[in-house]
Parts: structure tokens; sequence; C-alpha cells
């Protein structure tokens, strides 16, 4: 399956996907500029900040209370942030476009 | 003369984010990563935690995948550097190898203090610092195994959070009066006490350990420094970590509590940095003070500066806040700023009095470090407030009735002129 990542600098980069792994490990196995991820995936740092494109909501769901908490402190936030180490990669998530945050 | 060939001794947090930010800032000639341990460079932070509970397998323990080496160009080496030859700019691996650098970054990390006691040679007394020394205490926890931790700070208590969850009998010693003396300010501690308490774990405050006896090659108690014997299965010791400055010191570097560097993080060679937990450097948050600290973020944005500065892009020193978090059971335990003498603290309050904390230190009436259990947006803030410039909440304006951390960092980032 693949992901989509709009890069900070608005270029696209179409890499694979396994379900079973995070978003953010997704990210980092394909060296994702601005994915920096440095607590490792502990939701401890909004380093793997992503916008997630309106059309697949649903399928990545719902902020964790932990992501919430952090989201509502950190850079740049917008309705569609999220922490990209929060979300699971599943058979749904096959084609999701998501955008590398600025922070 | 230009920067064309960057060796990194050292492949933990710091050297690999060092290769990392180097190829993300567009920097196009060779890295060389030196990696003493075997395998891929790996996250050490899960080793005591997710890891150990195994929540997180192996496969997920490593920075990055193989192929990222060979995309980003980073050559990396399996050896050990033994010296450096500063005339040549030449570092010598144990294999005899020599490898050539315009720049050298010194990443050698740190290395735990061994307990030096009669009896501490037996298999099962085990220090905490790679995936080889979890992978063999993994199987040791089993329920009803009795464990003896030693050292009571991040890591012993992290382990003894698992130890606990896994059913086995755990004791904790340290000198000190209480856990985690040299991190947080005394009301976190005795909050973790007492949590810890709660998951059946037991202390011993002001004890060390005298002598671990044995029978045929197995642990079967410790003697302690107040005359107790703990029966034991296991012995797990966090007792504090010694720079590898070694290397270093040897090339003639100037070396005291670790690779002293300057505020741009470069040792007494200008073609020499160290950064990470080897590092000794001027912290700005504690007036400059020499300062050597182990953590993640100290390794990865010491990292990033030392980068920003090979490709010519920083002309400021090195400022990154620090900041540090640990998961014991249910607890996530944040800090921002570093607390280190601080003379009042301030208790906020928390929805949930079992499970949250939120606790200031000031030195003098400057806000030096926010502690946080279970409350990563007002860790969050706290960064936030505590990396600005901006106006910092003075003890009496975090007395005030009704005082909120978040809204103070908000006002001052959003004046209310907009309204």
């Amino acid at each position: 399956m693949k992901v989509t990542f709009i890069l900070q600098d608005q270029t696209a980069r179409v890499v694979d996907a396994e379900p079973g792994w995070s978003l953010m490990e997704v990210a980092v196995n394909n060296s994702i500029p601005g994915i920096d991820a440095d607590c490792g995936g502990a939701a401890a740092c909004a380093t793997c900040h992503v916008y997630v494109d309106s059309q697949w909501d649903e399928q990545t769901g719902e902020r964790t209370p932990l992501e919430q908490a952090m989201l509502d402190n950190s850079f740049e936030v917008r309705d569609n942030s999220r922490l990209s180490c929060q979300i699971d990669v599943t058979e749904d998530l096959d084609g999701m476009v998501v955008e590398v945050a600025d922070s | 003369m230009s920067v064309e060939t960057v060796v990194i001794v050292g492949a933990g947090q710091a050297g690999y984010q060092t290769a990392a930010s180097l190829r993300q800032k567009g920097f196009t000639g060779t890295i060389t990563l030196v990696n003493g341990e075997a395998g891929l460079p790996y996250q050490r932070p899960p080793l005591s935690k997710a890891y150990l509970l195994g929540k997180l397998d192996a496969s997920r323990l490593p920075l990055r995948q193989g192929s990222w080496y060979t995309d980003q160009r980073v050559e990396l080496i399996h050896d050990e550097a033994v010296s450096v030859d500063r005339h040549d700019g030449v570092v010598v691996l144990r294999s005899g190898t020599r490898l050539r650098y315009d720049h050298l970054v010194l990443a050698t990390g740190a290395r735990n203090r061994t307990l030096e006691i009669p009896g501490s040679d037996v298999p099962e007394v085990i220090g905490m610092r790679s995936q080889a020394d979890a992978d063999r205490l993994a199987p040791l926890v089993v329920p009803g195994t009795r464990v003896v931790v030693v050292g009571a700070g991040f890591i012993g208590l992290e382990f003894a959070s698992v130890a606990a969850h896994r059913g086995a009998s755990v004791h904790v010693l340290d000198l000190a009066d209480r856990p985690m003396a040299r991190a947080v300010s005394e009301p976190v501690s005795r909050f973790f006490q007492d949590r810890h308490q709660s998951w059946g774990v037991t202390f011993g405050f002001g004890e060390g350990v005298t002598r671990i006896k044995e029978t045929e090659g197995h642990v079967t108690a410790v003697v302690t420094t107040t005359g107790r014997v703990l029966p034991a299965d296991l012995v797990v010791y966090g007792i504090g970590v010694l720079p590898n400055a070694e290397i270093a010191r040897e090339a003639g570097l100037r070396v005291d509590n670790g690779i002293v560097v300057n505020a741009d993080l470069l040792t007494s060679d200008p073609d020499i940095s160290a950064i990470g937990d080897a590092a000794c450097f001027p912290c700005a948050q504690l007036g400059y003070a020499p300062t050597r600290l182990e953590s993640v973020q100290n390794a990865a944005d010491q990292a990033r500066h030392v980068a920003a500065r090979l490709i010519g892009a920083t002309a400021d020193g090195y400022g990154g806040l620090a900041w540090f978090w640990s998961d014991q059971g249910d607890l996530k335990l944040q800090i921002a700023g570093l607390a280190d003498g601080y003379e009042d603290i301030v208790e906020l309050p928390v929805a949930d009095e079992d499970t949250q904390k939120f606790v200031l230190c000031f030195r003098g009436d400057e806000l030096a470090s926010v502690e946080t259990v279970n409350l990563p947006g007002e860790h969050m803030s706290a960064r936030r407030l505590l990396s600005g410039a901006s106006a910092l909440p003075t003890p009496s304006d975090a007395r005030s009735p009704g005082f909120d951390l978040t809204a103070w960092g908000r006002a001052i980032r959003e004046p209310a002129s907009t309204a």
C-alpha cells in the first residue's frame, strides 16, 4: 500500500507503507524530512506533526487524549493536525495523503 | 578550508542525528558513522520501558532502517575508534582502519558505572544500558522473581515499574533520601514513591549495597550498608554513568566531567566537536556553568547544532532547552528545564491527584523547570514558555489564585490588543 507525504516545500513523496507500523515509522523509514520523531513514538515531543487530508479523517480515527493535549500546545496546529506516531497504518489507509507540518 | 569529510564516532542518538541533520541541511560531502555496537543504531529509551514490557519488538528499535544509510550516503562502520591522530586528522579504528576527517564529531556517549562489590560478577547482576542488557534481563523478570534494584533514578524506577507489573517482587535501594533526587523536586519524588508503593514496590533510602551473596553462580541475597540481608534472584543497577572521554583525553583534548566544549560545542581543537552524553558544555539555562546532560533531547539538539555549524548556517551558541521524560507504569513524567539548585517550588492544582502532578521550580524569582505527570499539554506550554524570550512567571505570579501556565504563555504570545 502507498502513502503520500506532502513535504514542507510542497513536493509530494509517495512511499510504500506496511500495516502494523505507525505512520511516523513509515515516515522515518522513508527519510521524510520534517518528521524527526525524537522521542521514538512516546507522544512526548511533537516532532512528528502532520496534517491529515480531510478525506482520510474517519479512517485515521480520533486523537488520543495525550495527543490532544500535546497538540493543544504545539505550533502551527490546525483542525486536521495529528501526531503521526499515534496513527496506526492499516489497509484502510492505502492511498492516504498527509502534509508534514512546519514545526 | 571547507569541510568535505565528517567522521562521527559513536552511533547513538547524537551520532545518528548528526548524520541525519547534515544530510537534511544539504551537506554533500562524505559522512562516516562509527558504530561500536552490533546492528543498526537504535533508540535506548524504550529499553527500560516498552521494549522490556514486550510492547515494542526488536524490529522497531532501530532509529532508521538499513536502507536509510544507503539512501542518505551515510557510511556505517561497525568498529571501535581507539585513537585520534589530530596532527594528520585521522581516527584510528580497532581493525587498523584509518579514517581521515576534515571535521570529527565525538558522540561517544557514556557507560554505566558498575557495582564494584563482592559478588557483582554473577550473571544475574545486570546494569541497563544496551539492547543486549535488556535482552538478558527480559527472560529473568517473571512472576515471583525477587528483584533488588540498586539506584532509584529514571532507569532504576522505570525498570522497577516494569518488573512490578510483570509480577516480580521489587525492592529499590538508593543512598539518597528520595527517588530521582538529582532530577526532580521533592514533591515529585514523593509522588512517585507513593505510586510505586501502590504497585507493590518497596524502598530503602539512605541505603546502598555492600555485597551480593551467591550460591553456585546464582544470586541469593543482597547485603545492604545498613546490614540488612535482602533475599534476591536478580540485581539490576542504575547508579549513574561515566562519559566515554578516554579517546579525547588521550588525544590531548580537555576532559573534565566529559569532553569539554565551548558554547559552539567545539573541543579545544577547532576541528573536533563533542556532543551528547559525553560532552560537558556551558549550559545557557544554568548561567553557562559546565554541564553534562544525559538525554535524548540533549543528544539530538546538540547534533542539530553541530550539523548547522558545519554547513555554515548558525551564528549563535548552543542554547537548546533541556527536557526529559520517563514512563513508569501509567505515569508519564515530563520535565522542561533544569531544576538544579532550585530554592522555591509552587505546586499547581490538578484534576486527578492520584495520577497527575504539576510543579514549578524556581531559582530565586526565575522559573527554572516545570515538572508534570500525565499533563503533556502543560509540559508543551512550559517548553514554549521556557524556550521563548518572553517574561516568565515569578513564584508570586504562580501563587496568585487561578494562575494558569498555559494561559500565561498564550497571553504573552497573543496580546489582548487583537480583540
